[in-house]
């Protein structure tokens, strides 16, 4: 497909359905490499992993490695991992902390803000070669910029700023920094890395599908279901068992108990829908009695209140990047190739809040986002299966039109679904995805 | 130097691995203590279960729902099943503490389904209570060489 076929591009997303090639075709996900990832905000990590000077984490945007690092002068810079010279990788490790990056090659070496300050050998270049340009460094992204400590890049130079781009969704951001009782989340606890051969659109299209959980975590919405509760439990059971059985509420309880809401370039959000008072509002557990306590000293009980009253589930940034404030999970989604795709799993933990918090946060990401965990394998084979199916021949359209007539506007200029089981948020990442595609 | 460990405790290990392998998950959840625990943690030398995540962690509850979900055989992730291939060796006892032992082994998993073979391999730690002629597993930890690698979602336990 070239790039003159915009008018194709945009007749692939009608009302409330998609055609499968989004899915399915090669040409398409370059595309999507070149003008969703290679243009607009893609989120690349949090400011605590590199809390210091010199410090620098791995990361990605579209398919390309990238290096976040915080130079000398305290600003975050986004890098990317390949020397200028020979087009090694230059940072080998997925965490560190350097004061200046050595190529292994030829010794190339870089400051932490990909600048070249040394090259062996520096003689008899032809007249291309100025190593004061910055295209012969470790190329920058244009623009990097933090919301409360979650740091986003563009490979753009010029665009929306990162607060136009995330709009209304700011303030998932805030209710998730606002639960810290010192104001700081800490990315700590690990990271899941886990793959399935699918497209990378099909994660977030299952991270606010409140239609989904009665059929592909049936099995162990039963197998918890059928748990006996005096068994000997440190805790973790108990969580991962409580959480599994949330999974298995009825219909019913998702139309009329939890809603949907969509915002500007593909952005949406799903409530709470837990009930159970031991899970996440946790109002009868010690620990969060505790936690109040906290939050109460430090920002004092109204405003205690007023945060704790945010009831949010999944919160979802396209193109890639969804995250939960209740337990401090987020996963980030890596595109490979158009039917494989990777998705790296982090936890938080609130500064100020007993540990014990931070113990059952893992506790949730084992079971929810765990590669072996009882839940998430039921989603990675779900993903699995479509790859499958939408390679294939057969019919050519993918309905997503579940609530269709009922979308309604939203108080904060969004889209509101009728309810959680609404397809209302896949539609509002098509019509961002069909802006983005087309305005070339 | 550790010692080699005792036949009999060699021989539990190849009937826990077996049980794995021709899919009689009851049976292996019978091999465990009441308040057992199953461990394949994520990073190597990771100290903790409750501090960093793990790609499985179980106490009993959730060992329990965990074969509860595999018995049922309504799982996804199984239609069609896993078939495995296992072998333990190189088993040798670490430590005796508490009226338990401690034992040391090597593995190798070959795991097929849909088209795909994975393989595993890693160290299994047991901890090891006698019981009625035989014994039960206080606690099972494996690492696996692989363990912060990139993959595919493990529904077989290990």
């Amino acid at each position: 497909m070239s790039s003159a076929a915009n008018s194709d591009l945009g007749s692939l997303v009608q009302p409330g359905r998609v055609h499968k090639r989004v899915y399915a075709d090669p040409e398409i996900f370059e595309l999507e490499m070149e003008r969703i990832f290679g243009k607009i905000w893609v989120y690349v990590g949090h400011e605590s992993q590199v809390a210091k000077p010199g410090d620098f984490a791995m990361t990605r945007i579209g398919r390309r490695p990238m290096v976040m690092v915080r130079h000398t002068d305290g600003k975050i810079h986004v890098i990317h991992n390949q020397c200028a010279h020979r087009g090694a990788m230059v940072v080998a490790e997925d965490a560190g902390h350097a004061e200046e990056f050595v190529c292994c090659y030829h010794g190339w070496t870089y400051g932490t803000d990909g600048k070249l300050i040394r090259v062996p050998l520096q003689h008899d270049y032809p007249e291309h070669f100025n190593p004061d340009d910055p295209s012969t460094s470790m190329v920058q992204a244009p623009r990097v910029e933090s919301y409360r400590g979650f740091v986003f890049a563009s490979l753009a130079a010029d665009g929306p700023s990162l607060t136009d781009f995330l709009g209304h969704m700011t303030t998932s951001f805030d209710d998730m920094a606002d639960r810290a009782p010192d104001g700081e989340l800490e990315l700590a606890g690990g990271v899941f890395k886990h793959a399935y051969d699918g497209n990378w659109k099909l994660y977030l299209e299952n991270l606010c599908d409140a239609a989904h959980p009665l059929f592909v975590h049936q099995s162990s919405t039963e197998a918890a279901r059928a748990q006996d509760d005096d068994v000997f439990t440190d805790g973790v059971g108990e969580i991962a068992v409580r959480q599994m059985r949330q999974n298995g509420a009825p219909y019913k309880f998702w139309q009329e108990q939890v809603g949907i809401w969509t915002y500007k370039n593909g952005h949406s959000y799903l409530g709470d829908y837990h009930d159970d008072e031991k899970l996440v509002a946790a109002k009868r557990d010690e620990t969060f009695a505790e936690y109040i306590a906290a939050m109460e000293a430090s920002k004092g009980p109204e405003e205690t209140k007023r945060i704790l009253e945010v009831t949010r589930w999944n919160s979802n940034i396209y193109p890639n990047l969804s995250f939960m404030s209740q337990f401090r999970q987020l996963r980030v989604v890596h595109p490979v190739s158009v039917n494989r795709t990777e998705v790296y799993t982090y936890s938080f933990r609130l500064k100020g809040a007993p540990e014990k918090m931070f113990e059952d946060t893992i506790a949730f990401a084992n079971i929810t986002n765990g590669t072996g965990s009882l839940v998430l394998t039921d989603d990675l084979e779900t993903y699995g299966r479509i790859g499958t199916g939408v390679s294939a021949a057969g019919a050519d359209w993918i309905e997503v039109g579940r609530g269709y007539t009922s979308d309604r506007p939203d108080e904060h200029g969004g889209v509101q679904g009728k309810d959680s089981t609404s397809e209302v948020y896949i539609r509002n990442m098509y019509d961002a995805w069909r802006d983005y595609m087309t305005a070339a | 130097m550790s010692s080699p460990a005792p036949a009999d405790i060699a021989h539990f290990l190849i009937e826990e691995a077996r049980a794995l392998d021709e899919r009689r998950w009851e049976d292996w959840l019978a091999l465990f203590a009441e308040n057992g625990t199953y461990w394949i943690p994520i990073e190597e030398n990771q100290e903790s279960p409750r501090t960093t995540v793990s790609l499985m962690y179980d106490d009993r509850q959730l060992l329990e729902t965990r074969v509860r979900r595999l018995v049922a055989g309504k799982l996804h992730t199984q239609t069609p099943v896993a078939r495995t291939s296992r072998i333990v060796a190189n088993a040798t006892v670490e430590g005796e503490a508490d009226g338990a032992t401690e034992i040391r082994s090597k593995f190798q998993l070959t795991e097929y389904r849909r088209d795909k073979q994975r393989h595993f391999a890693g160290t299994m730690w047991h901890v090891l209570e006698p019981h009625e002629g035989s014994y039960l597993i206080r606690s099972k930890k494996v690492e696996l060489v692989n363990c912060d690698s990139m993959m595919d979602g493990l529904t077989v336990p290990f």
